[in-house]
């Protein structure tokens, strides 16, 4: 007889309702009163979302050393700064109640405003939102690789996406198949694009098989697009270029190329030849969140790296628009947060919040009065344009805090076959 | 199908000094199964991955049939890394689920379907082929996942502990459904574990690796039997063998006041290395309980007593100024394990009387570690 073993929670900040939930149940069998009815990924293994003190968690029933495993990796990559979910725990020595054994879970947070590929693809799928989406994947894809993640199984199963501004950022959420690595070889990150394709396309076949998707769209050049995505990506970031001693104004522009593409330069190498006359430049440090990061300096706000590009261009206009191009960069970032975001942002019911993020919400904001000025062909005052947002936009948008996607009597399947959530462009 | 040769390959990791793989020389033969284990870090892991194009090879060469895949492409190699992904599509078809990588590649329609029903016959699923996945037990959808590899003809399947996330009844259940399947489809495989459990049961051989050196290659018999050094002799088998060193005079290698008796070949093999000392191993099995005051018996106190039914083992250690030996096991330092009678279990605490079963013991330089071949 197996010896009955203690429940054992491994967690950086334990939250004591943990152990309120039923761990003696395997997962499948949770009642539904405990369970969020968030749409899921395809997975290998029985997953479900769950409420905790407030929040929801998502949990995987996976072997131990497994479980702990992709824990520590999740946590790596946290502390890496790469997007991903974080990680909550792992609870071990589960047993049901006549004692047989159950398997170890992973508790990983539920990533807020996130959406699953599988409610953005659907029949409503506007010809650029797949463009969006593998554009994001490609970023992510090509921070985990910079920082040395060969991920293994990449996939839109194992991805979130959460809007920023007029673009998507993707976010990893399953590590189990990763391993994290000093420098990755050309082989290890050509595989993980060769997986990524198949998977992609395979996804996506899945959805057409479903009537989710639409026959004509085509899943192979996706999947490809991808490839190229990636590859572009990757050159700007990493290629090493060489020119004359005179073209030296080209080491900036390298700089500020990168910028224009959201990343950082923390170390370049730069390299004369014998006789000086021509410079190879190459970057070896590169950091995503070039925008992100300056917003966050001079205004305190932690948003996604387009979202902060959106602001800081109407933090400009601001500046330019009160004239005060000589004052200190910074005082100028706190009158705009105070006089113009702030109140805008606060003047969205509290019912209407959990439809998208703050800075989602300003970005729709400037594009609602772009649009209402050139209706009106005169300049929509920001509150005018905040009325008008709250009163016709905002109530008809689905709330996006948690997408719900799946009836509980669903949640009995091992996959969600049946309704999948549509979120509109 | 095809060969795989690892041609002196190394893996030197950027930063480290010692190789992660060590010139390693290893052929596999066409349609055969290839274990790979060894404990953690000893280069298992890397050297498939090397095969597989995932980590750069700093020397040497890797060769699938007679071509050279040093610098090819993952994609390129014609090999499957099996069991990474199965999660399933839950609105394609299982045939749909096995051939879309094909679809993919653009294979013909036609041909698709002629290798999804090959592959579906020799899963036994052929019954199961235009149904979801849904509609099928947890094992049929392993074998549907394994179906995706097979219906890509690939020359070499490759496999990095498989079963890993797998829990214990699975695993066993799995581990013979591949061996089995492997043997039907004759594709050449290379299969990497820790266990040397798995090693032994699935293997047409076994390639023991530590510190990156290959120590060992050969049938599970020739591993168990005549394990080249100290090291493979105490990794393969369970539980471990028991392995001591001891001074030699006489002729005999000294045990306290009791003794064991070693070959004159082995004796004039020692050298100066050795110390005038020998390692013996003994298996659990190679032991006879014996009555006291019976020639060259060891004494040992019983711990602890496993019973398996079939089989009972006692963890135990050497007493009286046998005590004092070098001997250790796979239970930990100065442990013995012992195969008992499982009829005639001795009690905790009690003192038995062992002796070596001639011709069974094991010997090994107390330098080198290597085998002695009396």
């Amino acid at each position: 007889m197996t010896p009955r073993t203690r429940l054992q929670i491994t967690a950086a900040a334990p939250d004591p309702a943990l152990l309120d939930l039923p761990w003696d149940v395997p997962l499948v069998d949770w009642p539904a009163e405990r369970l969020a009815a968030l749409p899921r990924g395809i997975s290998r293994h029985t997953v479900r979302f769950a409420r905790l003190s407030g929040r929801v968690v998502a949990i995987k029933e996976i072997g131990e050393t497994v479980a702990y495993r992709e824990y520590e990796l999740l946590r790596q990559l946290s502390r890496l700064d790469v997007p991903s979910v974080e990680p909550v725990g792992v609870i071990t020595g589960r047993t049901a109640p006549d004692g047989e054994p159950l398997e170890a879970v992973l508790i990983t947070q539920h990533l807020r405003f996130s959406l699953p590929y599988r409610a953005l693809f659907s029949q409503s799928l506007r010809p650029d939102t797949a463009t969006r989406l593998i554009d994001a994947l490609a970023v992510l894809l090509v921070r985990l690789h910079l920082v040395g993640f060969y991920w293994g199984d990449v996939s839109l199963s194992n991805t979130l996406f959460r809007r920023d501004a007029e673009t998507f950022a993707a976010y990893l959420v399953d590590a189990e198949t990763g391993d994290l690595h000093d420098t990755l070889t050309d082989g290890q990150r050509a595989y993980d694009l060769e997986v990524a394709r198949v998977n992609i396309i395979g996804e996506l076949m899945d959805l057409q098989a479903g009537e989710f998707l639409e026959e004509d769209v085509d899943a192979v050049a996706i999947g490809d697009a991808l490839a190229e995505r990636y590859g572009e990506l990757w050159t700007a970031l990493t290629s090493s270029e060489s020119f004359g001693l005179d073209e030296r104004w080209r080491v900036q522009a390298r700089i500020e190329r990168l910028n224009d593409l959201g990343f950082d330069v923390g170390e370049l190498d730069i390299t004369t030849d014998l006789d000086g006359t021509t410079v190879r430049i190459q970057p070896k440090v590169v950091d995503a969140g070039h925008h992100s990061r300056r917003l966050m300096r001079l205004t305190g706000l932690d948003v996604q790296e387009n979202q902060a590009r959106r602001l800081l261009n109407d933090l400009d206009q601001f500046r330019a628009a009160t004239d005060r191009q000589n004052d200190d960069e910074t005082f100028v970032a706190h009158d705009w947060l105070t006089e113009i975001f702030e109140p805008a942002v606060r003047a969205v019911p509290r019912d209407l919040r959990p439809k998208l993020e703050p800075a989602q919400i300003y970005h729709e904001l400037l594009d609602h009065r772009w649009f209402l000025s050139e209706a009106k062909r005169r300049d929509v005052p920001m509150r005018e344009a905040v009325a008008s947002y709250v009163r016709d936009i905002l109530p008809l948008r689905p709330d996006e805090e948690s997408v719900m996607g799946v009836s509980a009597a669903d949640l009995r399947e091992d996959t969600d076959t049946t309704t999948l959530p549509v979120v509109p462009d | 199908m095809a060969t795989v040769t690892f041609d002196k390959a190394t893996r030197v990791y950027p930063g480290t000094e010692r190789p992660a793989v060590d010139a390693l020389d290893l052929h596999i033969e066409d349609g055969e199964f290839l274990v790979l284990v060894g404990p953690s870090g000893c280069g298992k892991s890397t050297s498939l991955r090397m095969l597989a194009g995932l980590e750069d090879v700093n020397g040497g060469r890797i060769l699938i049939g007679d071509r050279d895949v040093t610098d090819v492409q993952p994609k390129d190699r014609d090999i499957a890394m099996v069991f990474q992904n199965y999660a399933l599509y839950p609105h394609m078809t299982v045939a749909d689920n096995m051939g879309f990588a094909l679809k993919i590649a653009g294979t013909p329609k036609a041909e698709i379907r002629t290798r999804v029903e090959e592959a579906a016959k020799i899963l036994d699923l052929t019954q199961y082929l235009d149904r979801k996945p849904k509609a099928l037990s947890g094992g049929q959808r392993q074998r549907v996942a394994m179906g995706r590899a097979i219906v890509r003809q690939p020359r070499v399947f490759l496999m990095d502990e498989p079963l890993s996330n797998l829990d214990a009844k699975l695993r066993v259940q799995t581990r013979t459904q591949i061996a089995s399947l492997q043997r039907r489809l004759g594709v050449t495989t290379v299969y990497v574990t820790h266990d040397q459990t798995e090693a032994l049961t699935m293997g047409d051989r076994i390639a023991v690796l530590k510190d990156g050196l290959l120590q060992q290659v050969g049938t599970p018999r020739d591993m168990y039997d005549t394990p080249a050094n100290v090291f493979v002799a105490g990794f393969i088998g369970s539980p471990a063998m028991n392995i001591g060193t001891f001074p030699v005079a006489d002729g005999i290698a000294k045990v306290g006041s009791a003794g064991i008796a070693v070959p004159r070949t082995a004796l004039d093999s020692l050298v100066a290395d050795d110390n005038s000392s020998i390692t013996i191993g003994f298996r659990p099995e190679a032991l006879d309980v014996v009555t006291e005051g019976t020639p060259d018996a060891l004494p040992v106190v019983v711990n602890i007593v496993e019973e398996l039914g079939s089989d009972a083992f006692v963890y135990g250690a050497l007493v009286g100024e046998a005590g004092a030996a070098d001997v250790h096991s796979g239970a930990g330092d100065s442990q013995v394990i012992v195969r008992v009678d499982p009829r005639k279990v001795p009690a905790k605490g009690e003192k038995i009387w062992v002796r070596i079963r001639t011709g069974e013991q094991h010997l090994f330089h107390a330098g080198s570690g290597q085998r002695i071949t009396a």
